[in-house]
Formats: C-alpha cells, sequence, structure tokens
C-alpha cells in the first residue's frame, strides 16, 4: 500500500514538473493545426536564425573539441604544478551567470570597452555582430569536451602511450591511435552535450546579440522576439524545433550503450 | 620554486611527447576564453573612477534585485530537497514502474534551452495556463510575481538535487532502516538518523549547485517573472538593463558580485560536505 503511495506521489510529481512543459511547447505550436506551425518556418528571419544557430553550434564544437583533447591530454598524462588550477579555470564557466558570460565580451569589444573602438574603426565589428554571438557561445560551452574526457583518460593511465612512445610513435600518433579510441565514447558524449549546450545559449547571447532581425539572432534570441510580439504559434514551433534538436542530442549519449548491448545480444 | 617552474615546463613524472605542445595549445585557449574576458570583468569597472562604482554599490534598485535573486534561489532549492529526494528514493528503492523513462526525464530541465523552458513555464503558470487557470480561480496568482521565479527556479535546479542524492543512496546498505527498526528505533528516529543523516553532504551540495545555478539564471525567469523594478525584478535582468543605459560600471558591480556570491555557495558546499561526511559519507 505504502508502496503505490509512493509510486503515485513520484509520477504525480514527474508529470506535474517534467511532462507538462514538453506537451505545453507541442500544445501551444500546433494550437491552429500543423499547417499554420510549419508556414511558420517560411518565415526569412526564422529560416537565418536556424543557420546561424547551426553555424554558432559549429564552429563552439569544433574550437572546443580540438582544444578540449588537447586540454584533457595535457591534465591527464603529466603532472606539472599549476595543474590542479589548470583544472578549476577550465570548468569556471560552468558557475558564471549566463549574462556575465555575455558582459564579459563587451568589456573587452563593446563600445565602451577595451578593444571595441579601435576594431571598430578598422571595420572589425565583434559586439552586436556574430563573433561576438560566437564568442560568448565557445565560452559558455568550454568545459564539457574536457570535463567527460578527464575522468576517463585519468582512470586509463598511461601505459599504453608510453608502450606506443617505446614502439617510436610521435605525440599526433599516440593521440590519434592510442588514447582517443579508448576515449571514443566520452568524447562522443562531450561533443554531443557541447551541441545541445552551444545550441541552446540565450542568455549570454542575448548580452553580445543587438538582435538584430536575420542577421544577429539565433535560434532561442528568434524564439524570445517571437513570444514577445504575440506570434505565440510561431515562437512554440520554433521552440519544439530547437527542444527537439536539443534534446535529441543529450539522448544520442546513450546510443553507444545501447549499440553495444545489441551487438553483444546478435553475437 | 625552481622545481615547480621546471615541472611546468617539463611535464613531471612523464616522458611521453607533446606536452608542451598541448600545454600552449591549452594555455592560449583557457587564457583567450576564460582569463581575458574575466580580468576585463575585474579591471574595466574602476577605469571609470572610484566614484562610480561607489555610485554603484549605493543603487537599491541593484540590492532589490539582488536580494530578489538570492531569496528566490534559496527557497527554490530548498523546496526543492524533499522533492528530489522523494525522486531518488523511489529512483533508487521505489520499484518504480517505467523506472527508465522517469531517470529520462529527470535531466529534461537540463536539456531544454532555457529560453524554451521559460516561455513555456509562462505560458503554463500564466492566467490562462493548465496549471496557471485553476490555480487563478482559486485566487493564487503565480506567473509574474515572485512566485513564478521561485517555480522557475524550482524547475531548473530540480536535477541538481536528485543526481546529488541517486548515487549516494544508491550505495547505502538498503537493510540499515530493518536494523535500526529491530534494534528498537522509531520510524521517525530511521529517517533522520538512518536516512537523512548519511544523505545530508549529497543534500547540500544538492542545495549548493542548485543555488549557484538559480542565482545567475536568466532565460527561464524572465518571461514567467514580471520584471517589474524593486518587485519581481531579478539581477541578471538589471545587468540587462543596464546595459541598455550604457552603464558599464553598475552592470559590472552586479556581475562581480553575482559571480562571487556562486563561487562562495560552491566553495562553502565542499567545505561543509567534508565536514559531514567525517560522520557518514556513504559515497
Amino acid at each position: 500500500m505504502r508502496r503505490y503511495a509512493l509510486w503515485a506521489a513520484t509520477w504525480g510529481l514527474i508529470a506535474l514538473v517534467l511532462l507538462m512543459p514538453p506537451a505545453v511547447v507541442v500544445a501551444e505550436a500546433l494550437k491552429n493545426g500543423l499547417a499554420p506551425a510549419l508556414a511558420s518556418f517560411s518565415d526569412p528571419d526564422g529560416q537565418a536564425a536556424i543557420w546561424l544557430t547551426l553555424e554558432v553550434t559549429v564552429v563552439s564544437v569544433l574550437l572546443n573539441t580540438v582544444f578540449g583533447v588537447l586540454a584533457a591530454w595535457v591534465l591527464t598524462k603529466y603532472r606539472f604544478s599549476g595543474r590542479s588550477a589548470l583544472l578549476v579555470l577550465v570548468e569556471l564557466p560552468l558557475s558564471i551567470s549566463p549574462v556575465v558570460s555575455g558582459l564579459v565580451w563587451l568589456l573587452l569589444f563593446g563600445a565602451q570597452g577595451w578593444w571595441g573602438p579601435a576594431l571598430e574603426r578598422a571595420g572589425v565589428h565583434i559586439a552586436f555582430a556574430v563573433p561576438g554571438i560566437m564568442l560568448a557561445t565557445v565560452f559558455v560551452t568550454l568545459p564539457y569536451v574536457v570535463r567527460t574526457l578527464v575522468p576517463l583518460m585519468e582512470q586509463q593511465g598511461r601505459d599504453a602511450e608510453e608502450a606506443a612512445m617505446l614502439a617510436g610513435a610521435g605525440f599526433w600518433n599516440i593521440l590519434w591511435r592510442v588514447t582517443l579510441p579508448g576515449a571514443r565514447v566520452a568524447l562522443f558524449s562531450g561533443i554531443l552535450l557541447t551541441t545541445a549546450r552551444a545550441m541552446g545559449e540565450f542568455g549570454a547571447v542575448s548580452v553580445v546579440s543587438g538582435h538584430i532581425p536575420g542577421l544577429t539572432e539565433t535560434m532561442p534570441l528568434h524564439i524570445e522576439s517571437l513570444y514577445n510580439g504575440y506570434q505565440t504559434v510561431a515562437a512554440f514551433t520554433m521552440a519544439a524545433l530547437l527542444a527537439g534538436m536539443a534534446m535529441m542530442a543529450v539522448l544520442l549519449r546513450s546510443a553507444p550503450e545501447y549499440l553495444a548491448r545489441w551487438k553483444e545480444k546478435q553475437a | 620554486m625552481k622545481q615547480a617552474v621546471l615541472s611546468f615546463f617539463r611535464g613531471g613524472g612523464s616522458a611521453l611527447p607533446g606536452y608542451r605542445l598541448a600545454l600552449a595549445a591549452t594555455l592560449l585557449w583557457t587564457g583567450f576564453f576564460i582569463v581575458l574576458p574575466l580580468c576585463a570583468l575585474v579591471i574595466r569597472p574602476w577605469q571609470d573612477g572610484v566614484g562610480a562604482m561607489l555610485a554603484a554599490t549605493r543603487d537599491t534598485r541593484m540590492f532589490a534585485a539582488l536580494w530578489t535573486s538570492f531569496s528566490s534561489a534559496f527557497l527554490a532549492a530548498l523546496f526543492n530537497l524533499p522533492l528530489g529526494l522523494l525522486l531518488a528514493w523511489a529512483l533508487v528503492r521505489g520499484d518504480l514502474p517505467g523506472r527508465r523513462v522517469a531517470d529520462a526525464l529527470i535531466d529534461l530541465p537540463l536539456a531544454l534551452p532555457t529560453a524554451v523552458s521559460g516561455i513555456t513555464l509562462a505560458t503554463l503558470y500564466g492566467p490562462q495556463g493548465w496549471i496557471g487557470a485553476p490555480l487563478a480561480r482559486l485566487g493564487l496568482v503565480v506567473a509574474y510575481s515572485r512566485t513564478g521565479i521561485v517555480l522557475a527556479l524550482m524547475f531548473v535546479g530540480l536535477p541538481f538535487v536528485v543526481r546529488t542524492v541517486e548515487p549516494v543512496l544508491k550505495n547505502l546498505p538498503r537493510d540499515l532502516e530493518e536494523a535500526a527498526l529491530l534494534l528498537g528505533a522509531r520510524p521517525w528516529q530511521v529517517v533522520t538518523r538512518v536516512i537523512i543523516a548519511p544523505l545530508l553532504p549529497a543534500l547540500v551540495t544538492g542545495f549548493g549547485l542548485a543555488f549557484a545555478r538559480g542565482v545567475g539564471e536568466y532565460g527561464s525567469v524572465i518571461f514567467i517573472a514580471g520584471n517589474q523594478p524593486f518587485k519581481s525584478e531579478i539581477a541578471p535582468l538589471l545587468i540587462v538593463v543596464r546595459l541598455q543605459e550604457f552603464d558599464y560600471a553598475g552592470a559590472t558591480a552586479i556581475a562581480l558580485i553575482l559571480l562571487l556570491t556562486s563561487l562562495l555557495a560552491l566553495v562553502l558546499v565542499s567545505a561543509v560536505r567534508r565536514r559531514l561526511s567525517v560522520w557518514g559519507d556513504a559515497g
């Protein structure tokens, strides 16, 4: 009897808190049927927002993956003074408010920032333009690849790497053929987390973007403009697409596990 | 000292190649993307003169916004403790039907982009929303008030509590409670001394993480908050307002306070956690 009460309370809570929000997104998007929802995708500003989001995501993921792998290598295969400080530094963006993560770039590149005026005179636009959006997104998503790789690579130790080195392999060969194959699943998971976070970043991007429709609006910013402009169907349709993409990225992380189990069953 | 410097340049205790290259890349990356912007955050506000900073510290609207953010984040994290404990308990001990689905759903607030959570919660708890409308008939106004802020922060912070309590609960021996009962403990003693006590470090950590996240949260809150100065305006929103007024000193002052608070919360959490775990960290 107590068991059923626990089950009812748990599922009641889950339904109320966690199931209703996604249901609201779908219900609001389809409020007037499927056709108006799909029609909202023909808006050129919406299309521009989708493209910009994809661009920003690709740049952030590439940059943070390449440097994240190198940082994880340094942090796990060597012991040097300053190592733990570097570990803290790499995780710092996680505890910084999104708005502050955008603000710092304005302090550097904004109209009253350190280098903003000089760059502006030279014709380089960073604040209230696409480069600023990219800087803010890279900052916010910086920790994820390192953070998923470090515990695993730490566990791996460095015996395999040292054996490869004695067999004459160079740095890139060791990294590419020895270390990364063993850390594949963690790397994949880190990249997907970076992707999900980069697509959905709102606060940081909102501060540096300038909100120019069709030019500097990413998907989350476009959702905000649509919602504030009472275009509810279009706002929630875009929200459904963005949430779908982000949740897909998060759920895909367990794909390797399922694949391995499926292969085991086949064998 | 000399040894420390040498170990930094050579990579202590390992002869693996690539140390300098990878270290240089790492320092370049963290230097440009983290150290440089944070230096700007710490140094830039003083460049408008000490007067501007002093003016910023006398700003009553700023203190109201900070109070709104801190108190809402505190309450949300507090309310999340029993809810998170219930969910973690059901997942680990409850033999919950549909456990895998429930488990995946717990992470939903982390996966949902904050702007999407924001407009969704505002609609759900709004005067015409699925939850907001019945509550409005009872005379309870949720959206566009402090209550709305707390609800949004509870949504965002819930996974932190569940995910920190869950692994510790998993490691707690199941028969501990039965043993306590057999030894003559009363049910409330079992709850407080056998269940809550070993979970305390995890609960404190979950609370701290949820609080630190809530203090800086922006996207999921601003749509439901109402954003009235002195009443329902959160600190991150005031930063945005100050930036629109080109008041960099004012914006940066709030940013510094937010940053220091969330760092302080995280340091405190790890200190409390270390103290508490002396007498019972099963994790």
